[in-house]
Protein backbone atom coordinates (compact mmCIF):
# COMPACT_ATOMS: atom_id res chain seq x y z
CA UNK A 1 0.00 0.00 0.00
CA UNK A 2 1.19 3.46 -0.78
CA UNK A 3 1.95 5.85 2.02
CA UNK A 4 -0.54 8.71 2.36
CA UNK A 5 0.65 11.93 0.77
CA UNK A 6 -0.01 15.61 1.16
CA UNK A 7 0.14 18.16 -1.64
CA UNK A 8 2.83 20.80 -1.25
CA UNK A 9 2.96 24.17 -3.00
CA UNK A 10 5.90 26.46 -2.45
CA UNK A 11 5.36 29.82 -4.10
CA UNK A 12 7.02 33.21 -3.88
CA UNK A 13 5.90 36.54 -5.28
CA UNK A 14 8.44 36.17 -8.06
CA UNK A 15 7.51 32.65 -9.10
CA UNK A 16 6.43 29.12 -8.27
CA UNK A 17 9.18 27.10 -6.64
CA UNK A 18 7.76 23.64 -6.03
CA UNK A 19 4.49 21.83 -6.46
CA UNK A 20 3.87 18.14 -5.88
CA UNK A 21 2.96 15.40 -3.42
CA UNK A 22 4.98 14.65 -0.31
CA UNK A 23 4.94 12.20 2.55
CA UNK A 24 6.34 14.71 4.99
CA UNK A 25 7.27 18.39 5.06
CA UNK A 26 9.54 20.24 7.47
CA UNK A 27 9.37 24.01 7.79
CA UNK A 28 11.09 26.60 10.02
CA UNK A 29 8.06 28.11 11.79
CA UNK A 30 8.58 31.20 13.89
CA UNK A 31 8.18 29.13 17.09
CA UNK A 32 10.51 26.31 16.06
CA UNK A 33 10.81 23.73 13.32
CA UNK A 34 7.62 21.94 12.33
CA UNK A 35 7.20 18.53 10.76
CA UNK A 36 3.95 18.10 8.84
CA UNK A 37 2.51 14.75 7.87
CA UNK A 38 -0.64 14.09 5.80
CA UNK A 39 -3.92 14.82 7.62
CA UNK A 40 -2.28 17.41 9.84
CA UNK A 41 -4.71 19.74 11.61
CA UNK A 42 -5.24 23.12 9.89
CA UNK A 43 -2.46 25.43 10.94
CA UNK A 44 -1.27 28.88 10.08
CA UNK A 45 2.14 30.19 11.00
CA UNK A 46 4.77 32.64 9.94
CA UNK A 47 8.14 31.30 8.88
CA UNK A 48 11.62 32.52 9.66
CA UNK A 49 14.68 32.18 7.46
CA UNK A 50 15.70 28.56 7.06
CA UNK A 51 15.17 25.47 5.02
CA UNK A 52 11.98 23.78 3.94
CA UNK A 53 12.45 20.05 3.49
CA UNK A 54 10.06 18.02 1.36
CA UNK A 55 10.06 14.21 1.32
CA UNK A 56 8.49 12.97 -1.87
CA UNK A 57 6.75 9.55 -2.11
CA UNK A 58 9.64 8.07 -4.09
CA UNK A 59 11.87 8.58 -1.10
CA UNK A 60 13.69 11.65 -2.38
CA UNK A 61 14.33 14.72 -0.32
CA UNK A 62 14.09 18.24 -1.66
CA UNK A 63 15.57 21.21 0.14
CA UNK A 64 14.46 24.78 -0.35
CA UNK A 65 15.81 27.86 1.26
CA UNK A 66 13.27 30.45 2.33
CA UNK A 67 14.04 33.90 3.64
CA UNK A 68 10.85 33.87 5.71
CA UNK A 69 7.19 33.85 4.81
CA UNK A 70 4.01 32.12 5.84
CA UNK A 71 2.88 28.52 6.12
CA UNK A 72 -0.65 27.29 5.69
CA UNK A 73 -1.54 23.71 6.46
CA UNK A 74 -4.78 22.03 5.49
CA UNK A 75 -5.37 18.30 5.95
CA UNK A 76 -4.52 17.52 2.33
CA UNK A 77 -2.49 20.54 1.37
CA UNK A 78 0.51 22.55 2.54
CA UNK A 79 1.17 26.00 1.12
CA UNK A 80 4.42 27.79 1.76
CA UNK A 81 4.27 31.47 0.84
CA UNK A 82 7.97 32.20 0.69
CA UNK A 83 9.61 35.60 0.89
CA UNK A 84 12.30 36.23 -1.62
CA UNK A 85 13.69 38.97 0.56
CA UNK A 86 15.10 39.16 4.04
CA UNK A 87 12.55 40.48 6.49
CA UNK A 88 12.88 41.82 9.96
CA UNK A 89 11.18 44.71 11.66
CA UNK A 90 14.33 46.82 11.79
CA UNK A 91 15.33 46.13 8.21
CA UNK A 92 11.90 47.07 6.94
CA UNK A 93 12.16 50.21 9.00
CA UNK A 94 15.54 51.07 7.50
CA UNK A 95 14.19 50.46 4.01
CA UNK A 96 11.23 52.70 4.73
CA UNK A 97 13.53 55.42 6.02
CA UNK A 98 15.64 55.14 2.91
CA UNK A 99 12.57 55.46 0.70
CA UNK A 100 11.51 58.56 2.59
CA UNK A 101 14.94 60.10 2.30
CA UNK A 102 15.04 59.41 -1.39
CA UNK A 103 11.80 61.28 -1.70
CA UNK A 104 13.02 64.20 0.36
CA UNK A 105 16.31 64.63 -1.40
CA UNK A 106 15.58 63.03 -4.71
CA UNK A 107 19.23 62.77 -5.60
CA UNK A 108 21.34 61.56 -2.76
CA UNK A 109 23.20 58.42 -1.92
CA UNK A 110 21.24 56.06 0.29
CA UNK A 111 24.38 54.55 1.78
CA UNK A 112 24.86 54.37 5.52
CA UNK A 113 21.68 52.46 6.26
CA UNK A 114 23.22 49.10 6.97
CA UNK A 115 22.21 48.68 10.57
CA UNK A 116 23.17 46.03 13.05
CA UNK A 117 19.84 44.30 12.53
CA UNK A 118 20.51 44.07 8.84
CA UNK A 119 23.92 42.55 9.46
CA UNK A 120 22.44 40.06 11.95
CA UNK A 121 19.69 38.98 9.58
CA UNK A 122 22.24 38.60 6.81
CA UNK A 123 24.29 36.43 9.15
CA UNK A 124 21.27 34.27 10.08
CA UNK A 125 20.49 33.83 6.44
CA UNK A 126 24.05 32.88 5.58
CA UNK A 127 24.14 30.40 8.48
CA UNK A 128 20.88 28.77 7.35
CA UNK A 129 22.19 28.49 3.82
CA UNK A 130 25.43 26.96 5.08
CA UNK A 131 23.52 24.42 7.16
CA UNK A 132 21.50 23.46 4.14
CA UNK A 133 24.64 23.01 2.02
CA UNK A 134 26.24 20.92 4.76
CA UNK A 135 23.28 18.60 4.89
CA UNK A 136 23.15 18.29 1.12
CA UNK A 137 26.82 17.37 1.09
CA UNK A 138 26.26 14.69 3.74
CA UNK A 139 23.39 13.25 1.72
CA UNK A 140 25.55 13.01 -1.37
CA UNK A 141 28.08 11.12 0.75
CA UNK B 1 27.05 67.20 -59.15
CA UNK B 2 25.94 69.84 -56.67
CA UNK B 3 23.71 68.72 -53.80
CA UNK B 4 24.09 64.99 -54.28
CA UNK B 5 26.82 64.70 -51.69
CA UNK B 6 24.62 66.29 -49.03
CA UNK B 7 21.78 63.95 -49.91
CA UNK B 8 24.07 60.94 -49.69
CA UNK B 9 25.36 61.89 -46.24
CA UNK B 10 21.81 62.50 -45.09
CA UNK B 11 20.78 59.04 -46.28
CA UNK B 12 23.72 57.54 -44.37
CA UNK B 13 22.73 59.32 -41.17
CA UNK B 14 19.09 58.23 -41.42
CA UNK B 15 20.26 54.69 -42.08
CA UNK B 16 22.37 54.62 -38.94
CA UNK B 17 19.44 55.98 -36.92
CA UNK B 18 17.26 53.25 -38.36
CA UNK B 19 19.78 50.63 -37.27
CA UNK B 20 19.56 51.91 -33.70
CA UNK B 21 15.77 52.02 -33.60
CA UNK B 22 15.59 48.54 -35.09
CA UNK B 23 17.97 47.20 -32.47
CA UNK B 24 15.95 48.88 -29.70
CA UNK B 25 12.78 47.37 -31.10
CA UNK B 26 14.23 43.87 -31.01
CA UNK B 27 15.62 44.29 -27.50
CA UNK B 28 12.24 45.58 -26.29
CA UNK B 29 10.48 42.60 -27.89
CA UNK B 30 12.55 40.03 -26.05
CA UNK B 31 12.38 41.97 -22.78
CA UNK B 32 8.62 42.24 -23.11
CA UNK B 33 8.31 38.46 -23.42
CA UNK B 34 10.35 37.97 -20.28
CA UNK B 35 8.33 40.56 -18.38
CA UNK B 36 5.11 38.84 -19.44
CA UNK B 37 6.50 35.58 -18.14
CA UNK B 38 7.25 37.20 -14.79
CA UNK B 39 3.71 38.57 -14.68
CA UNK B 40 2.45 35.02 -15.10
CA UNK B 41 4.78 33.69 -12.40
CA UNK B 42 3.57 36.24 -9.86
CA UNK B 43 -0.05 35.13 -10.18
CA UNK B 44 -0.16 31.91 -8.07
CA UNK B 45 1.36 33.68 -5.06
CA UNK B 46 -1.28 36.41 -5.04
CA UNK B 47 -4.01 33.83 -5.56
CA UNK B 48 -2.85 31.61 -2.69
CA UNK B 49 -2.35 34.65 -0.48
CA UNK B 50 -5.91 35.78 -1.15
CA UNK B 51 -7.23 32.33 -0.29
CA UNK B 52 -5.37 32.19 3.01
CA UNK B 53 -6.42 35.72 3.98
CA UNK B 54 -9.99 34.83 2.99
CA UNK B 55 -9.98 31.78 5.26
CA UNK B 56 -8.45 33.77 8.05
CA UNK B 57 -10.93 36.64 7.99
CA UNK B 58 -13.78 34.15 7.62
CA UNK B 59 -12.63 32.27 10.71
CA UNK B 60 -12.16 35.44 12.78
CA UNK B 61 -15.11 37.70 11.99
CA UNK B 62 -14.76 39.67 15.22
CA UNK B 63 -11.19 40.75 14.60
CA UNK B 64 -11.04 43.75 12.30
CA UNK B 65 -7.62 44.60 10.98
CA UNK B 66 -7.16 48.34 10.24
CA UNK B 67 -6.40 47.48 6.59
CA UNK B 68 -9.91 46.06 6.24
CA UNK B 69 -11.80 48.91 7.87
CA UNK B 70 -13.32 51.60 5.70
CA UNK B 71 -12.74 55.19 6.79
CA UNK B 72 -13.99 58.54 5.58
CA UNK B 73 -11.42 59.55 2.91
CA UNK B 74 -9.85 62.80 4.07
CA UNK B 75 -6.34 61.99 2.89
CA UNK B 76 -5.52 59.89 -0.12
CA UNK B 77 -2.21 58.33 -1.05
CA UNK B 78 -1.31 57.45 -4.62
CA UNK B 79 1.41 55.01 -5.56
CA UNK B 80 2.36 55.93 -9.11
CA UNK B 81 4.52 53.56 -11.13
CA UNK B 82 6.40 54.98 -14.10
CA UNK B 83 9.37 53.94 -16.19
CA UNK B 84 12.98 54.90 -15.63
CA UNK B 85 13.66 55.60 -19.28
CA UNK B 86 11.92 57.39 -22.09
CA UNK B 87 11.34 56.48 -25.74
CA UNK B 88 8.27 54.50 -24.80
CA UNK B 89 5.63 56.42 -26.68
CA UNK B 90 2.90 58.07 -24.63
CA UNK B 91 3.02 55.46 -21.87
CA UNK B 92 4.18 57.68 -19.02
CA UNK B 93 2.24 60.69 -20.25
CA UNK B 94 -0.97 58.66 -20.10
CA UNK B 95 -0.26 57.42 -16.59
CA UNK B 96 0.52 60.95 -15.40
CA UNK B 97 -2.61 62.34 -17.02
CA UNK B 98 -4.68 59.72 -15.22
CA UNK B 99 -2.91 60.56 -11.97
CA UNK B 100 -3.56 64.28 -12.37
CA UNK B 101 -7.22 63.55 -13.03
CA UNK B 102 -7.40 61.44 -9.89
CA UNK B 103 -5.66 64.11 -7.85
CA UNK B 104 -8.06 66.77 -9.07
CA UNK B 105 -11.02 64.51 -8.36
CA UNK B 106 -9.96 63.83 -4.76
CA UNK B 107 -8.94 67.41 -4.14
CA UNK B 108 -12.35 68.43 -5.42
CA UNK B 109 -13.86 66.27 -2.71
CA UNK B 110 -11.74 68.09 -0.15
CA UNK B 111 -9.25 65.29 0.39
CA UNK B 112 -5.51 65.77 0.75
CA UNK B 113 -3.41 63.95 -1.82
CA UNK B 114 0.11 62.70 -1.31
CA UNK B 115 2.26 60.64 -3.64
CA UNK B 116 4.61 57.71 -3.62
CA UNK B 117 6.63 57.50 -6.81
CA UNK B 118 8.22 54.46 -8.34
CA UNK B 119 10.43 55.24 -11.34
CA UNK B 120 12.51 58.25 -12.40
CA UNK B 121 10.06 59.72 -14.90
CA UNK B 122 7.37 60.10 -12.25
CA UNK B 123 9.78 61.87 -9.94
CA UNK B 124 10.87 64.43 -12.54
CA UNK B 125 7.25 65.07 -13.49
CA UNK B 126 5.62 65.37 -10.07
CA UNK B 127 8.50 67.18 -8.42
CA UNK B 128 7.27 70.35 -10.11
CA UNK B 129 3.86 70.15 -8.46
CA UNK B 130 3.30 71.26 -4.92
CA UNK B 131 2.11 67.86 -3.74
CA UNK B 132 3.88 66.08 -0.90
CA UNK B 133 5.95 63.11 -2.07
CA UNK B 134 6.20 60.62 0.77
CA UNK B 135 8.48 58.03 -0.73
CA UNK B 136 10.38 57.27 -3.88
CA UNK B 137 12.29 54.43 -5.43
CA UNK B 138 13.77 54.33 -8.91
CA UNK B 139 16.20 52.36 -11.05
CA UNK B 140 14.44 49.08 -10.40
CA UNK B 141 15.64 47.89 -13.79
CA UNK B 142 13.90 45.45 -16.08
CA UNK B 143 13.55 42.91 -13.30
CA UNK B 144 12.00 44.57 -10.27
CA UNK B 145 12.42 42.67 -7.02
CA UNK B 146 10.03 42.58 -4.10
CA UNK B 147 12.84 43.50 -1.74
CA UNK B 148 13.41 46.83 -3.49
CA UNK B 149 9.77 47.76 -3.01
CA UNK B 150 9.31 46.81 0.66
CA UNK B 151 10.57 50.06 2.12
CA UNK B 152 8.63 52.28 -0.24
CA UNK B 153 5.39 50.43 0.34
CA UNK B 154 5.95 50.39 4.08
CA UNK B 155 6.08 54.18 4.21
CA UNK B 156 2.58 54.29 2.75
CA UNK B 157 1.26 51.45 4.92
CA UNK B 158 2.64 53.10 8.04
CA UNK B 159 1.00 56.37 7.07
CA UNK B 160 -2.26 54.49 6.60
CA UNK B 161 -1.92 52.77 9.95
CA UNK B 162 -1.15 56.07 11.64
CA UNK B 163 -4.30 57.57 10.16
CA UNK B 164 -2.44 60.01 7.92
CA UNK B 165 -3.96 58.31 4.89
CA UNK B 166 -7.47 56.93 4.60
CA UNK B 167 -7.19 55.46 1.17
CA UNK B 168 -4.33 54.07 -0.87
CA UNK B 169 -4.47 53.74 -4.63
CA UNK B 170 -2.08 52.23 -7.14
CA UNK B 171 -1.69 53.77 -10.60
CA UNK B 172 0.27 51.92 -13.25
CA UNK B 173 0.20 51.10 -16.94
CA UNK B 174 -1.92 48.03 -17.50
CA UNK B 175 -0.70 45.58 -20.10
CA UNK B 176 -3.77 44.82 -22.22
CA UNK B 177 -1.87 43.44 -25.18
CA UNK B 178 1.19 44.29 -27.23
CA UNK B 179 -0.53 47.18 -28.98
CA UNK B 180 -2.56 48.52 -26.06
CA UNK B 181 -1.44 49.70 -22.66
CA UNK B 182 -3.74 51.86 -20.62
CA UNK B 183 -3.40 53.49 -17.23
CA UNK B 184 -5.15 51.51 -14.51
CA UNK B 185 -6.15 52.58 -11.01
CA UNK B 186 -6.53 50.01 -8.29
CA UNK B 187 -7.51 50.47 -4.68
CA UNK B 188 -5.00 48.90 -2.33
CA UNK B 189 -6.35 50.08 1.00
CA UNK B 190 -8.75 49.51 2.58
CA UNK B 191 -8.94 46.03 1.12
CA UNK B 192 -12.52 46.00 -0.09
CA UNK B 193 -13.48 42.54 -1.16
CA UNK B 194 -11.14 39.65 -1.49
CA UNK B 195 -11.88 37.42 -4.38
CA UNK B 196 -12.60 34.25 -2.42
CA UNK B 197 -14.90 32.23 -4.58
CA UNK B 198 -12.83 29.08 -4.15
CA UNK B 199 -13.79 28.68 -0.52
CA UNK B 200 -16.06 25.74 -0.11
CA UNK B 201 -14.86 24.46 3.21
CA UNK B 202 -14.67 26.46 6.39
CA UNK B 203 -12.48 25.72 9.33
CA UNK B 204 -10.40 27.41 11.92
CA UNK B 205 -6.66 27.09 12.17
CA UNK B 206 -4.22 26.47 14.90
CA UNK B 207 -2.31 29.74 15.04
CA UNK B 208 1.33 30.11 15.76
CA UNK B 209 1.66 32.62 17.39
CA UNK B 210 -1.70 34.46 17.30
CA UNK B 211 -4.17 35.23 14.54
CA UNK B 212 -3.81 39.01 14.59
CA UNK B 213 -0.05 38.86 14.24
CA UNK B 214 -0.23 36.43 11.34
CA UNK B 215 -2.95 38.37 9.58
CA UNK B 216 -0.85 41.51 9.82
CA UNK B 217 2.14 39.77 8.26
CA UNK B 218 -0.01 38.26 5.55
CA UNK B 219 -1.77 41.49 4.63
CA UNK B 220 1.52 43.36 4.37
CA UNK B 221 2.97 40.71 2.09
CA UNK B 222 -0.20 40.67 0.05
CA UNK B 223 -0.07 44.42 -0.54
CA UNK B 224 3.61 44.26 -1.40
CA UNK B 225 2.91 41.54 -3.90
CA UNK B 226 0.21 43.74 -5.44
CA UNK B 227 2.67 46.60 -5.88
CA UNK B 228 5.24 44.15 -7.22
CA UNK B 229 2.70 42.92 -9.76
CA UNK B 230 2.04 46.52 -10.74
CA UNK B 231 5.75 47.14 -11.21
CA UNK B 232 6.22 44.03 -13.34
CA UNK B 233 3.17 44.86 -15.40
CA UNK B 234 4.54 48.34 -15.90
CA UNK B 235 7.79 46.91 -17.22
CA UNK B 236 5.87 44.71 -19.66
CA UNK B 237 3.88 47.74 -20.79
CA UNK B 238 7.01 49.84 -21.11
CA UNK B 239 8.66 47.26 -23.32
CA UNK B 240 5.56 46.82 -25.46
CA UNK B 241 5.18 50.59 -25.87
CA UNK B 242 8.84 50.97 -26.72
CA UNK B 243 8.61 48.14 -29.20
CA UNK B 244 5.71 49.80 -31.00
CA UNK B 245 7.31 53.25 -30.88
CA UNK B 246 10.60 51.93 -32.24
CA UNK B 247 8.83 49.98 -34.96
CA UNK B 248 7.09 53.18 -36.06
CA UNK B 249 10.41 55.03 -35.96
CA UNK B 250 12.12 52.36 -38.08
CA UNK B 251 9.27 52.43 -40.60
CA UNK B 252 9.43 56.21 -40.82
CA UNK B 253 13.17 56.07 -41.30
CA UNK B 254 12.64 53.59 -44.14
CA UNK B 255 10.15 55.91 -45.81
CA UNK B 256 12.51 58.85 -45.41
CA UNK B 257 15.35 56.87 -46.96
CA UNK B 258 13.18 55.97 -49.96
CA UNK B 259 12.22 59.59 -50.50
CA UNK B 260 15.79 60.77 -50.21
CA UNK B 261 16.94 58.06 -52.56
CA UNK B 262 14.41 59.26 -55.13
CA UNK B 263 15.59 62.86 -54.81
CA UNK B 264 19.17 61.72 -55.06
CA UNK B 265 18.49 59.68 -58.22
CA UNK B 266 16.67 62.57 -59.83
CA UNK B 267 19.50 64.97 -59.06
CA UNK B 268 22.02 62.50 -60.43
CA UNK B 269 20.00 61.97 -63.59
CA UNK B 270 19.59 65.72 -64.09
CA UNK B 271 23.33 66.23 -63.74
CA UNK B 272 24.08 63.52 -66.30
CA UNK B 273 21.54 64.92 -68.76
CA UNK B 274 22.96 68.37 -68.32
CA UNK B 275 26.50 67.16 -68.98
CA UNK B 276 25.42 65.23 -72.07
CA UNK B 277 23.59 68.18 -73.54
CA UNK B 278 26.64 70.35 -72.90
CA UNK B 279 28.85 67.87 -74.75
CA UNK B 280 26.36 67.62 -77.62
CA UNK B 281 26.02 71.39 -77.73
CA UNK B 282 29.81 71.80 -77.72
CA UNK B 283 30.25 69.27 -80.57
CA UNK B 284 27.57 71.01 -82.65
CA UNK B 285 29.29 74.36 -82.24
CA UNK B 286 32.59 73.03 -83.66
Amino acid sequence: MQAPTIHVDIVSAEGEIFSGPATMVFAPASQGELGITPRHAPLLSLLKAGEVRVQTPDGEQHFFFVGGGALEVQPTKVTVLADTALRARDIDEAAALAAKQRAEEALRDKAGHITQAEALAELARAAAQLKLLERLRKLRG
Amino acid sequence: MPGTKEIRSKIASVKSTQKITKAMQMVATSKMRRAQERMRLARPYAQKMRNVIGHLTEANPDYRHPFLVRREPRAVGLIVISTDRGLAGALNANVFKQTLLLMREWQGKGAQVSLCLIGTKGLTFFRRLSVPILANVSHLGDRPHVKDLIGTVKVMLDAYRAGELDRLLLVNAQFVNTMTQKPAVEQLLPIEALDIEGLQEHWDYIYEPEAAYILDGLLMRYLESQVYRGAVENVASEMAARMVAMKAASDNAGKLINELQLIYNKARQAAITKELSEIVGGAAAV
